[in-house]
């Protein structure tokens, strides 16, 4: 009995519309409500963190000015702040919201191929988001133990939340590892099995290359996570010694002996470093798609690009201990993970070359997703050439846990992630909501953020060269800091202020467009990708109405000879001549 | 277009800041003067392609900025330019890497004849050990930490019996002289860094880790802690000492050893209440302390606070504010207690006063300055009876005087002195609380414990 | 952390290694129409069910990898005083066989369609297994009464946590289990529980695969 492709049998397979509202919007199955279910959550919580890195700003440019700002909160700021928008806002939004929404309609699907455990994944997803935000009503509040949650701080006193904050905090990342990985699955056997005719690997977009890779080393990276959650909750509850050594508390020798933070450090950062690629790729995905439908180009070197992404992913589980170079391990594993990280720029700086060969003689439409592709161009280049400092285990000495890192990690998995995430959202909006957004605000939102983060992350790096340690809740006086560092601070912190307003200005756009913005029509950028030719804007249940589409052409032909149009969509056959073509254009 | 514009100010503001920007590194006062050349190389190369990328893609959003009836040029790859991209790229990395990895294996090997010099960190303070004239440090086992023997030292040891305990966050290190400080935690992760050095490394409970370097420059430099390790990770400060030879020699043999501490007579107090008679005349007779005379109570206090505190005037790194009368006033009588041993005398003394509680006179809100009290009863212990080799003993001692010092602290009349590390710790928590009324609260909770 | 290390180069060299195969030797931007002739090509020929399976299988490999790299790990620290494994673990593992056997017997059946050897199969299947995890417990407790806790040395702490995790897996497995074995008895074919019996026979399989390598590595350390 052969196995017969789930495009092939579609119509076998009964769908059921959901008709009650409970089902259509709350616990629906529908890969569109959920991604929109996870998007709002983590944009929400993404609110959250934002708010507390305004706390922290506010500590840091002026010092001991808030009676609601003590050594206990800014610490457990910083630490909620990472958390939240490292595993909460960009991981839960980049592949539970974009993924969600774009796998089924860019594959050309009906939706994923586990849409029950699709659910179930937001709903445990949501679980794990309000087990971490309860932490700030338990006694002793959240934990103060810094994202990485190192032990033996994270569970000793002398940090705060050592009670229950700790607690809740593992046991949300145990949840939500459950939830990423139901999604997970799903999102890699739908690429893999629910491609619609026509579909191969190398037709895919490159969005759904980014989030494919991701989610896999999502799947693979995320026990190391789990495993030292498990291993920490009983060194703390069950009185172990996974990671506990002998160490003094408060005065008192402690029952713990022989285990090794180390162990720890080693485990988390096994999932750590993956983690960022997590982050990374998609953005990586969906920029090169956002650059190639703006420029009216098709992406410079598509194959090429596909190899890096695996490359990348190969290569990430392998560089995970430049976290780690002055943390006290072997100092002869220095050289390996010198080496392995500064290859790992090489296939990167390639994506780099090709987004930027991608505008080069193009036709370039700076919409506001194309500016914030832009942005993005410009603030990886940044960032990641500030990785290579960090990846050079030598460079690192004088660096590591300075505001350099700070700078650093905001600039590569802060700032150009949220770059991508805001020129998606605006780029995806008319398809998900059917109308336009406002283009002005748009453009007002992106001058804000580029500008206005640039000089909150340029300065800062030179922070950290005069060698300001991170983590600090002030300075004090400090000899080899000059008074002029403390005037940089309160600046960064200004900018850092108008930033976060800014990003008002987002919400009001997208919220007020659903009502007031213009219809706008079924594909406002001509793009070529499946999405853009549902018959219905948004797309209703099932996404394709009767027939499923069947794709004849890569996501890419933009501007190619010959056609008049300068797009054919990827399900306009190889001998659709351009004059037939039902398909307007205005250029 | 604006876009365009705005990348080309970006790049060229980057630079200017780069090139102007007061905020760069520390002069270096160590041998890792090639640390430094690997960032220039670093900076050289990466500045290269900072610069390049995104000019080009300024260039390119100018000259293919969207055109009416223009028509994007269709080019699915290039195979070509696109290796000649990677090689160049893979030169560029190798150019950064290589020269990297040759200054980290002179990092990975500690010369011969480095003096070993041990760091002990805890949460928030450091301390240290060198080995005494065997050269050899004895063994330690953190089953044996404890206020007698803070190193946990293994008293069984031999080679431990003549090794030299710094039993504050002061060290000394030897110009010119290649330096290997062993990391040892009793607690936490910690760091040990100073930017002018350029090296760190944590310190790992459990596991002793190291690093060396060869100071180059005399002077005075600050320690800080640079990994979390808590509330008080920002005020963990200590200083480092590159003295000439000589100094180095000298400091060294002016601080003791394990088995002289270990032997060393307790305080008497029979001839310590001799020495009392001075302090009586404002602390009392009974230690009560009185408040008229701004003498706080001092029995019931922790004896080595008390010794601090008085060699701290001794030295001078208290009591010398021109706006800390109070402490100018015992200033003089601390220096009246000539040597250790009548210091520690007087100490045993007042340990054999009646401890009787202070009276309550400072008046707040109890509930406010509970909250307040969660940050203090980290070193201060939740029941305020203060954590032996952390902090002091709150509750039941003179209020008003807490009071004083809450305020001095904050104002930098007390713990500004660059020596005094225990109370610049207490000045960055005593600035945590807002106004005189927080202070209040604070001490009104102490009261209640 | 080698041992995961492997583990997981070998999982990342068979996903890219496949996707590599999809993309050598294609020039994606030329457009065809043998759409016809490719029905969903690249796509695996088998069941999502089981391609999900398969991927969790994966992460579930990652996860004991990880563990058991903790456990070198931690193990060269010193104070490891290896713990003695009750003799009733052999017993177990022999029950964990049987239920593997079941679930393969099982499968066959279900494939030809013979009902009461299905039924037969999955009960048998399922109480080897509940057995299996019933003996785990007596065998913690053997250990408990014979004073190795779980905070004692990290020997014991890993026997437990491992034992726990594999456990738990199993569990998981039952719940399937239980859904399908309900559904045969409430009156369905063998054709609609055949997809269900067959993941439960691949995962059991693997579930004893993972037993086998952690008594293996439990014994010899």
């Amino acid at each position: 009995m052969a196995y017969v492709a789930i495009a092939d049998r579609d119509h076998e397979i009964e769908h059921h519309a959901p008709t009650t509202f409970i089902t259509k919007y709350i616990w629906s199955q529908d890969h569109k409500v959920i991604a929109i279910q996870y998007a709002v959550t983590a944009l929400f919580v993404g609110l959250v963190a934002l708010i507390l890195s305004g706390m922290m700003r506010l500590q840091l440019g002026f010092p001991n000015s808030f009676s609601f700002i003590t050594p206990i909160d800014y610490y457990q700021f910083i630490t909620m702040h990472g958390m939240i928008m490292v595993i909460f806002l960009l991981t839960a939004l980049f592949l539970g919201g974009f993924g969600n929404y774009l796998i089924p309609l860019m594959i050309g699907s009906r939706d994923m191929v586990f849409p029950y455990m699709n659910m179930l994944s937001y709903w445990v997803y949501l679980v794990s988001v309000i087990v971490l935000l309860t932490s700030f009503f338990v006694p002793g509040g959240p934990t103060g133990a810094g994202w990485t949650l190192y032990p033996p701080q994270a569970i000793l006193p002398g940090t705060p939340g050592t009670d229950w904050g700790i607690v809740l905090m593992l046991g949300s990342l145990a949840l939500f590892i459950v939830a990423f990985t139901m999604g997970g699955l799903n999102y890699v056997t739908t690429i893999l099995q629910a491609r619609t005719r026509g579909m191969t690997m190398m037709r895919l977009p490159l969005s759904l290359w980014g989030i494919f890779m991701a989610t896999i080393l999502g799947l693979l990276a995320f026990p190391a996570l789990f495993v030292s959650a498990v291993m920490m909750t009983l060194d703390k509850a069950a009185g172990t010694s996974f990671f506990m050594p002998a160490v003094m508390s408060m005065g008192e020798n402690l029952s713990h002996e022989g285990g090794s933070p180390i162990l720890f450090q080693h485990l988390f950062w096994f999932f750590g470093h993956p983690e960022v690629y997590i982050v990374a790729l998609p953005a990586f995905g969906l920029v090169s798609d956002l650059l190639s439908t703006h420029a009216r180009k098709n992406i410079f070197g598509y194959r090429m690009m596909v190899w890096a992404i695996l490359a990348i992913g190969g290569l990430s589980f392998i560089v995970w201990a430049h976290h780690m170079y002055v943390s006290g391990m072997n100092p002869y594993f220095g050289f390996f993970f010198a080496t392995t990280t500064l290859i790992i720029a090489v296939p990167t700086a390639i994506k780099v070359y090709n987004w930027v060969l991608t505008l080069w003689q193009g036709n370039i439409r700076l919409t506001v997703p194309m500016l914030f592709a832009i942005g993005f161009i410009f603030t990886f280049t940044h960032g990641g050439l500030t990785g290579i400092f960090l990846g050079n285990v030598v460079v690192d000495l004088p660096l590591s846990d300075t505001y350099f890192v700070v700078a650093h990690f905001h600039m590569v998995m802060g700032v150009s992630p949220i770059m991508v995430v805001f020129g998606s959202i605006y780029h995806w909006y008319p398809k998900i909501t059917g109308k336009m957004f406002n283009q002005t605000l748009g453009k007002v939102h992106f001058w804000i953020t580029f500008l206005g983060t640039y000089a909150i992350y340029l300065p800062m790096h030179y922070l950290g060269f005069l060698g300001v340690p991170r983590r600090y809740f002030a300075m004090g006086d400090t000899e080899f800091m000059p008074e002029s560092a403390f005037t940089l601070n309160q600046s960064i912190t200004i900018s850092a202020l108008i930033v976060g307003a800014a990003q008002l200005i987002f919400l009001y756009n997208i919220i007020v467009s659903l009502k007031k913005g213009k219809d706008a029509g079924p594909n406002p950028w001509q793009a070529t990708t499946l999405e853009w030719q549902t018959p219905d804007t948004p797309p209703k249940h099932g996404n394709w109405g009767p027939e499923l589409p069947v794709v004849h052409r890569w996501a890419y032909d933009y501007s190619v000879p010959g056609y008049h149009d300068d797009f054919i969509p990827q399900n306009v056959p190889a001998d659709a001549t351009p004059a037939t073509s039902e398909h307007g254009s205005d250029t | 277009m604006p876009i365009a514009i705005a990348l080309i100010v970006l790049v060229v503001g980057s630079i200017l800041f780069h090139f102007l920007s007061p905020w760069t590194f520390t002069p270096i006062a160590s041998n890792w003067g090639m640390i430094d050349t690997t960032v220039d190389i670093t900076f050289v190369v990466t500045g290269f392609v900072f610069v390049g990328v995104n000019l080009f893609l300024a260039y390119a959003i100018i000259r293919y900025r969207y055109r009416k009836g223009a028509r994007a040029k269709y080019e699915p790859e290039n195979k070509k330019l696109e290796g000649w991209l990677t090689v160049i790229t893979t030169i560029g990395v190798a150019a950064m890497l290589t020269p990297g990895l040759f200054v980290w294996a002179k990092f990975v090997t500690v010369p011969e004849g480095a003096i070993d010099i041990e760091v002990v960190g805890q949460q928030w303070h450091w301390t240290f050990r060198l080995p005494g004239k065997d050269g050899a440090l004895g063994t330690t086992d953190a089953k044996l930490f404890s206020v007698e023997n803070p190193y946990g030292i293994i008293p069984e040891d031999p080679n431990g019996y003549d090794d030299v305990l710094v039993d504050e966050a002061i060290v000394h290190i030897p110009l010119g002289q290649p330096v290997r400080f062993w990391l040892r935690s009793k607690d936490v992760l910690h760091n040990f860094a100073v930017a002018q050095f350029r090296v760190k490394m944590d310190l790992v409970p459990g596991l002793e880790t190291y690093l060396w370097l060869e100071p180059t420059k005399v002077g005075e430099y600050e320690i800080l802690c640079e990994e979390l390790c808590g509330i008080g990770h920002h005020a963990m400060r200590g200083r480092v000492v590159v003295d000439e030879p000589e100094d180095y020699q000298a400091w060294v043999d002016s601080q003791p050893t394990f088995a002289e501490i270990q032997t060393r007579t307790p305080g008497d107090p029979v001839l310590g209440a001799v020495s009392y008679a001075v302090c009586a005349a404002c602390h009392g007779s009974q230690g009560e302390g009185l408040a008229a005379l701004h003498a706080p109570k001092l029995s019931g206090q922790d004896p080595r606070y008390l010794k601090r505190q008085l060699q701290n005037y001794k030295l001078g790194r208290r009591g010398i504010h021109e706006d800390d009368l109070y402490g100018q006033q015992m200033a003089p009588m601390a220096a009246t207690l000539v040597t250790d041993a009548i210091i520690d005398n007087v100490i045993a003394y007042i340990g054999t006063l009646p401890d009787t509680p202070a009276p309550a006179t400072v008046i707040g809100d109890i509930a406010h300055g509970a909250e307040l009290y969660v940050l203090c009863a980290n070193c201060h212990g939740a029941d305020g009876q203060g954590i032996p080799r952390s902090a002091p003993r709150q509750a039941g001692m003179s209020d008003w005087y807490l009071l004083d010092q809450l305020k001095n602290f904050k104002q930098g009349l007390r713990g500004h002195h660059p020596h005094d590390l225990h109370g610049k710790q207490m000045g960055f928590m005593a600035r945590t609380l807002q106004d005189d009324q927080a202070m209040r609260d604070v001490v009104a909770y102490i009261n209640t414990l | 952390m080698t041992f995961a290390l492997v583990f997981l180069a070998i999982i990342m060299a068979t996903v890219i290694g496949w996707l590599l195969r999809q993309t050598l030797n294609t020039q994606p931007w030329e457009a065809n129409d043998p759409v016809e002739n490719q029905p969903g090509r690249g796509v695996i020929s088998s069941d999502p069910a089981k391609i999900g399976l398969i991927s969790f299988i994966a992460v579930v490999t990652s996860l004991f990898a990880l563990f058991l790299s903790a456990y070198l790990m931690r193990m060269k620290l010193g104070d490891w005083r290896p713990l003695p494994e009750p003799n009733l673990l052999w017993l177990n593992t022999a029950i964990l066989v049987l239920a593997s056997f079941a679930f393969q017997l099982t499968r066959g059946a279900a494939t030809r369609g013979q009902l009461l050897t299905v039924k037969i199969g999955l009960v048998a299947g399922g109480a080897c297994t509940s057995l299996f995890l019933l003996g785990q417990l007596v065998a913690w407790q053997q250990l408990n009464a014979s004073g190795y806790f779980m905070a004692g040395n990290p020997a014991n702490s890993f026997f437990y946590l491992l034992t726990a995790l594999h456990g738990l897996h199993l569990l998981g497995g039952m719940w399937v289990w239980g859904r399908t074995t309900m559904r045969l008895f409430a009156g369905a074919d063998t054709r609609s529980v055949r997809l269900s019996v067959e993941l439960c026979a691949v995962y059991w399989h693997y579930l004893l695969f993972v037993w086998v390598g952690l008594f293996a590595l439990l014994l010899s350390t």
